[in-house]
């Protein structure tokens, strides 16, 4: 079972870059017809330098180009069926847009055991860098592990 | 009432979005990269304890996000944060809402809190959240 001794412990750097026909899809997937996210000249004329992505974006980028997306729970012996997605944060510090290139750099920041260790919330926290080395974001995710009861 | 000089109650945000499909899933596993199979095959799903396979949170998640950025431009969001109250199941009918319950000043600049929620066609909570926003 996943304890304290996992704070602090950091998963491999991911970067991805910004591409359209990706983000597209996804924009397509959800339904989403806001020109910001699909016109360079639509985005540009608003003051973005190129399309803009949607505010979840970032956590799906990490996803999508890590070699192991689910490092963490392998790193901390966490079977993916007993996982659940408690919260998730975003705080964004500067914009992200077709094109770029983000760094994303996750770390364990807590663990806390619930309900008398039926559940573990672990926090992963995210730092994302754009290809300037701009702080453009942070990420946080709280994962929920549904433990076995105890035989 | 207006996105750029709201009052506290108002509500900025509302969306509804179309039933969560099976197929809406299998989109969102290749399009978000997330491929938990949970979301997507019922076997794994029942043996990890689940009748069925139920909708990523962050499937949600993106469509709170769209009502939102529909109402705010993207570069105006501070921050944007939920909790997955509840498991969102197939056929949902979701709605998302928020509503400013603060305005402030923040770093030079004025903002406001958004309450944020996303509730299936029975009216039950599945994202508690909120943003911050510049105005």
């Amino acid at each position: 079972m996943v304890d304290q001794s996992a704070v602090g412990r950091a998963f491999t750097t991911v970067t991805a870059r910004v591409e359209p026909g990706r983000l597209r899809f996804f924009l397509d997937t959800i339904g989403e017809t806001n020109p910001l996210y699909r016109d360079d000249k639509a985005a540009q004329a608003a003051g973005y330098g190129a399309a803009a992505v949607p505010p979840t974006y970032l956590f799906c980028l990490e996803m999508m180009d890590a070699t192991e997306p689910f490092e963490f729970l392998r790193a901390l012996d966490i079977d993916l069926a007993r996982v659940l997605h408690g919260e998730q944060r975003f705080d964004y510090h500067a914009p992200v847009a077709v094109g770029d290139t983000v760094t994303f750099k996750p770390h364990v920041t807590s663990v806390t055991e619930k309900k008398g260790g039926a559940m573990t919330l672990v926090v992963v926290e995210t730092e994302v860098t754009n290809q300037h080395g701009v702080h453009v974001a942070d990420l946080s995710r709280t994962v929920v592990v549904r433990n076995a009861r105890p035989s | 009432m207006s996105a750029e000089s709201p009052s506290i109650g108002d509500r900025l945000v509302h969306k509804e979005f179309p039933p969560i499909t099976r197929h809406r899933l299998a989109l969102y596993c290749g399009a978000s990269g997330d491929h938990n199979p949970i979301h997507v095959d019922i076997d794994f799903a029942k043996q990890a304890g689940f009748p069925d396979v139920f909708s990523h949170g962050m499937l949600v998640m993106a469509y709170l996000g769209q009502a939102l950025t529909d109402a705010v431009a993207p570069s105006r969001i501070r921050s944007f944060s939920t909790r997955f109250a509840a498991i969102t199941q197939l056929g949902a009918k979701l709605t998302c809402e928020g509503t400013v319950t603060e305005l402030f000043e923040d770093k030079g600049e004025r903002r406001a809190r958004l309450a944020l929620t996303t509730k299936d066609q029975t009216g039950e909570i599945k994202l508690a959240g909120e943003a911050i926003i510049a105005l």
